[in-house]
């Protein structure tokens, strides 16, 4: 499953959207996994912007089944790395270095475009510089109110916090800044007694 | 009621030529109390009172928002137009008592940019000349691109210069100097916010090149307050209050609903701010529409006009006012 609909949620969840070409004057692009699919659909679109992009490329579990298609697709520049974590440090470079003008795409998970889209936000670049298209996996990245730690890729609620151990009732509320969904105790009232566990969305 | 149609009245402080075509006045309270504070970009409504005429015309302010001892404008001459600002510039003097409206500002500095990049023709450096004052209080980051026709026309350009010379850069039209907006467009940070006041034709051109270059409408702001164009005079019926009314040439529609006792909604009146929108209810013939807020579907439909500019060429006209 690459394309998936949403439902109707509160104000404050994205609302992801599917990429465009547009007129700018240097293209950041930065995927993860499926959201490689996107990205050569937009290539298809566009060949040229696609030449002129810099393109940031986390395959997570998909190995190798985009990253071949990505390459010839023709990006400008192609950096595949293991982790967000790992692309981090080059994309805050590339975004120093950014001046208006620039357009960003990102598409994949949630997790991956609301930690990017943070980012370039945080640098200065205009909300509505920045695309997004949602594809792969519905997993969401969650912060946990009590600790603050994240966890990535949370796919089902009530889930354990990877970091302090609580027991966390996965919210829509979706904080731009940190990219990331809350979780709060669930189980605070009445220690143990936790919902049944089931996967998001389903 | 909105901040705009609140009054102030005011006792004319100073009359200073400031060149052949500007003229700045300085307004202080007649009561003597503080000006209310306002942020850079914002603007007034002036009352005159020319004969058994009152004109209502915008300016922005152009003094510091942080000095609440006064407000001043600055007004260049138009000789051809509906004759307010040939009021100010022949009739105001200092010691006159005039009403001004409270400060509306449709023209903001978004202080989440990390640059401001202001682009001002002509007279068009008025609201900038408040919003630098204010980025002085806060130490904000701008630069100014200035268009004068001559060093002679160039209102404010020493004051400018003296204040500021590495963030003001002057372009003198008779020296064949124009501001290169491709080059500048391409160097700026991100999170810099274009801002453009002048005459139409600069502002269409800032938005369109800036579009090209991939800036999004969001980084871009623009005001330009268009005066209410003369024409042919035309009648209106007011449905709600059971009025027909007539429409001078030299007269605005707005003016001439206020002049009949029919009070109407307004901030900007130069067809900007669209609070004076209103509904037609019936129409036969063509509309003129001057404004720069219907789109291009509300202007098909019929359905709205704006009265502080626009105008009708018709047999008849009903107003939902």
């Amino acid at each position: 499953m690459t394309r998936f609909t949403f439902p109707p949620s509160i104000a404050s969840r994205p609302v992801w959207g599917t990429l465009l070409p547009r007129k700018g004057t240097a293209f950041l692009m930065i995927a993860d996994a499926e959201g490689a699919e996107a990205l050569i659909d937009l290539a298809k679109a566009a060949p040229d912007l696609m030449a002129a992009a810099d393109v940031v490329y986390l395959p997570k579990g998909t190995g190798t089944r985009f990253s071949d298609a990505l390459r010839a697709a023709g990006p400008g520049t192609l950096y595949i790395g293991p982790s967000f974590d790992a692309a981090e440090p080059r994309i805050k470079r590339m975004l120093a270095d950014a001046r208006m003008g620039l357009q960003i795409f990102l598409t994949g998970t949630e997790g991956l475009m609301g930690r990017a889209m943070a980012l370039a936000l945080a640098a200065g670049t205009p909300v509505d510089a920045i695309q997004t298209e949602h594809r792969g996996s519905v997993a969401r990245r969650m912060q946990c109110v009590h600790c603050k730690g994240f966890t990535e890729d949370v796919m089902t609620d009530p889930f354990v916090c990877a970091h302090c151990g609580l027991n966390l009732f996965v919210r829509d509320h979706y904080s731009r800044r940190f990219g990331a969904y809350q979780g709060v105790c669930v189980d605070a009232e009445d220690p143990g007694v936790i919902p049944p566990q089931k996967e998001l969305y389903s | 009621m909105s901040a705009g149609t609140s009054k102030i009245a005011v006792r004319v402080a100073d009359v200073i030529k400031v060149n052949d075509l500007v003229t700045r006045f300085r307004f202080v309270r007649r009561d003597g109390r503080e000006m209310p504070t306002f942020s850079g970009g914002a603007h007034t409504v002036v009352e005159m009172k020319d004969g058994d005429r009152t004109r209502l015309n915008p300016y922005s302010l152009m003094s510091d928002p942080a000095d609440r001892s006064a407000y001043s404008i600055s007004v260049r001459r138009d000789d051809v137009g509906r004759g307010g600002s040939l009021f100010m510039h022949q009739k105001v003097k200092p010691g006159d008592e005039m009403v001004i409206s409270y400060p509306v500002n449709l023209f903001s500095l978004d202080l989440r940019a990390s640059k401001h990049l202001m682009l001002a023709g002509g007279i068009g450096i008025t609201p900038f000349l408040a919003q630098i004052k204010q980025l002085g209080h806060a130490g904000g980051n701008f630069e100014l691109h200035y268009s004068v026709r001559t060093a002679a026309l160039g209102s404010y350009v020493d004051e400018l210069t003296a204040a500021h010379p590495d963030r003001v850069h002057v372009y003198y039209d008779d020296r064949k100097q124009a501001i290169d907006l491709a080059r500048l467009l391409d160097g700026q940070p991100l999170g810099t916010h274009i801002y453009v006041c002048g005459p139409k034709g600069m502002i269409d051109w800032v938005h369109k090149t800036a579009r090209a270059h991939g800036w999004p409408e969001s980084a871009v702001h623009s005001e330009e307050f268009l005066a209410p164009q003369s024409g042919k005079p035309f009648s209106v019926e007011l449905a709600r209050s059971a009025k027909t009314i007539t429409v001078g040439e030299h007269e605005s529609l707005l003016e001439a609903i206020e002049a009949a006792g029919v009070e109407a909604p307004y901030l900007c009146r130069g067809g900007a701010c669209g609070q004076c929108e209103t509904d037609v209810l019936a129409h036969e013939g063509t509309f003129i529409h001057n404004d720069h807020w219907l789109t291009e579907d509300q202007r098909k439909g019929c359905k709205k006009i704006m009265p502080c500019v626009s105008r009708f060429d018709g047999r008849r006209l009903v107003l939902d006012r």
